[in-house]
């Protein structure tokens, strides 16, 4: 079946199966491996990308329901060579140990700093709580996305 | 890696074109919408449809608000949109203390308030708080709609009266003055399924009780309901001691499994329990 999607701003048209999974599309089809895969059940979100700007279990999405749609993964958050402030807390935070999580965690901090520039680390537990960091570096990802919060505050 | 076996993929246009494509393919058809329970089931081969039609494009069935004295619901209100709204909240807070213990917050992006009830897993949180507030489903099909009370919704675990042509467009919840609404739920850790969890809804006037909705899932409650517990409260004034013997009732009616989620005496005080939780705090409102 051919599929039309739009992945960090780039068209994509490709010919897959239906029961193809969009994690796989993104990193087998596309090559942008930065989109993780692990527990296949949804309950990990390593693969969690933004679906029309909303984050997603892409282990749990059909390529095929993406056709049409607007699809950006981690590989989408750099901005004309600069990283997004998210990546920059991860890197001045110490928020990631093995770098597992770290693609779900950024995407779905990015999508909680757009609807909310001050979370608190309740709000922030709260909006990873369905991602696991097998290395439990949880106080870090807490703290880098509080250094986000207020680097984009400062400016 | 877990794959799907092969199925055809078919995008809905629109409720007549989603009818026409049941038609099409037949009762080996799935209608996929936030894909969060169907997906997973496909992916360990539990569930192997033939062809899969895609709602998920259906403006029609996403609409969510008040009208007149109801508050209505789509199909394909994914749970992140009716934990955001605020009439919900104010008219029903039983729905977005489900909500937000509903999974979390990614997978309440994408998963349906329709998609949640049609699954009709027997540990479903929104079948207990719809079946609280007594909604009624709007069903159509090719001859036509038809409205349905939740209570008779559930067949059994797993099923429901929607026929494999047919498809759930709407819920239908009825906005009384002097309500009260509440959700109590005890799960294992964040995003889980309930060990038990319990919905209550209470309508009182001049402190008694004039309407009592019970919703009890995960322990085995039939239609997600506990009558005999219902009826006790009917014309008392909500205090501490009915309170708590609503819950006796209500424990005493529902038939838990033992599983990895506790077994049975476990489950029985938590359906108790939470009842007496979910009912005071009903009352309260009521009162508010
Ligand atoms: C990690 C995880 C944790 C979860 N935790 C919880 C929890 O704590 N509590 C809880 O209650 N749920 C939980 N769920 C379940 C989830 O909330 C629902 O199962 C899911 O949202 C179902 O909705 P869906 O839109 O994804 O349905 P789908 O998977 O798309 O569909 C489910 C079934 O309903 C049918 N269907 C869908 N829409 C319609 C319609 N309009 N008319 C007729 N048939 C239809 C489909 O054909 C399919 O058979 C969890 C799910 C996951 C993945
Ligand atoms: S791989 Fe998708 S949630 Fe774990
Ligand atoms: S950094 Fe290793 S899984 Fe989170």
């Amino acid at each position: 079946m051919r599929v039309s999607v739009t992945v960090n701003g780039q068209n994509y048209v490709r010919d897959v199966e239906p029961r193809l999974l969009l994690v796989h599309f993104l990193r087998d089809e596309l090559r942008l491996t930065g989109t993780h895969w692990g527990c296949d059940t949804s309950n990990c979100g390593v693969c969690v990308v933004q679906l029309d700007g909303v984050p997603v279990k892409s282990c749990t999405v059909l390529a095929v329901m993406a056709d049409g749609h607007e699809v950006t993964t981690v590989e989408g958050l750099e901005k004309d060579g600069a990283l997004d402030p998210v990546q920059e807390g991860f890197v001045q935070c110490h928020g990631l140990q093995c770098g597992f999580c770290t693609p779900g965690m950024l995407m779905t901090a990015r999508w909680l700093l757009d609807r909310n520039p001050d979370p608190d680390e309740g709000e922030i537990r709260e909006a990873i709580s369905g991602q696991l960091c097998r290395c439990t570096g949880y106080e870090n990802i807490v703290r880098s996305v509080r250094w986000a919060a207020e680097k984009e505050a400062s400016v | 890696m877990q794959v799907p076996a092969s199925f055809e993929f078919e995008r809905a246009e629109s409720v007549p074109h989603a009818l026409e494509l049941l038609e099409r393919y037949g009762p080996e058809a799935r209608l996929v919408a936030g894909g969060h329970s169907l997906i997973p089931m496909m992916k360990l081969r539990l569930a192997q449809p033939d062809a899969l039609i895609d709602i998920n494009g259906l403006a029609e069935l996403s609409q969510l608000g008040v009208e007149g004295d109801t508050l209505v619901i789509g199909a394909l209100v994914r749970h992140a949109a009716l934990l955001a709204d605020d009439a919900v909240g104010a008219y029903f807070p039983i729905f977005h203390e489900a909500e937000r213990v509903i999974a979390d917050p990614v997978v309440r992006n994408r998963g349906t308030v329709g998609g949640s009830l049609c699954q009709a897993d027997p540990s479903e949180d929104l079948s207990a708080a719809f079946a609280a507030v007594r909604a009624d489903a709007v069903i159509v099909g090719p001859g036509g709609s038809r409205t349905v009370p939740i209570r008779e919704f559930h067949v059994g675990p797993y099923e429901t009266v929607v026929e494999p042509g047919e498809i759930l467009t709407e819920l239908r919840v009825r906005i009384k003055p002097g309500a009260g609404s509440a959700y109590e739920k005890v799960e294992r850790r964040v995003g889980d399924w309930p060990v038990a969890a319990v919905g209550a809804y209470l309508r009182t006037n001049e402190g008694m009780i004039v309407e009592a909705g019970l919703g009890l899932t995960a322990v085995g409650a039939e239609h997600f309901a506990a009558p005999d517990a219902e009826a006790y409260l009917i014309g008392k004034a909500a205090g501490e001691d009915v309170l708590r013997e609503a819950a006796r009732i209500a424990a005493a009616s529902c038939a838990p499994q033992a599983d990895q989620r506790g077994p049975v005496d476990y489950k029985r005080h938590l359906a108790g329990e939470l009842t007496y939780r979910a009912l005071s705090r009903a009352a309260e409102r009521s009162r508010a």
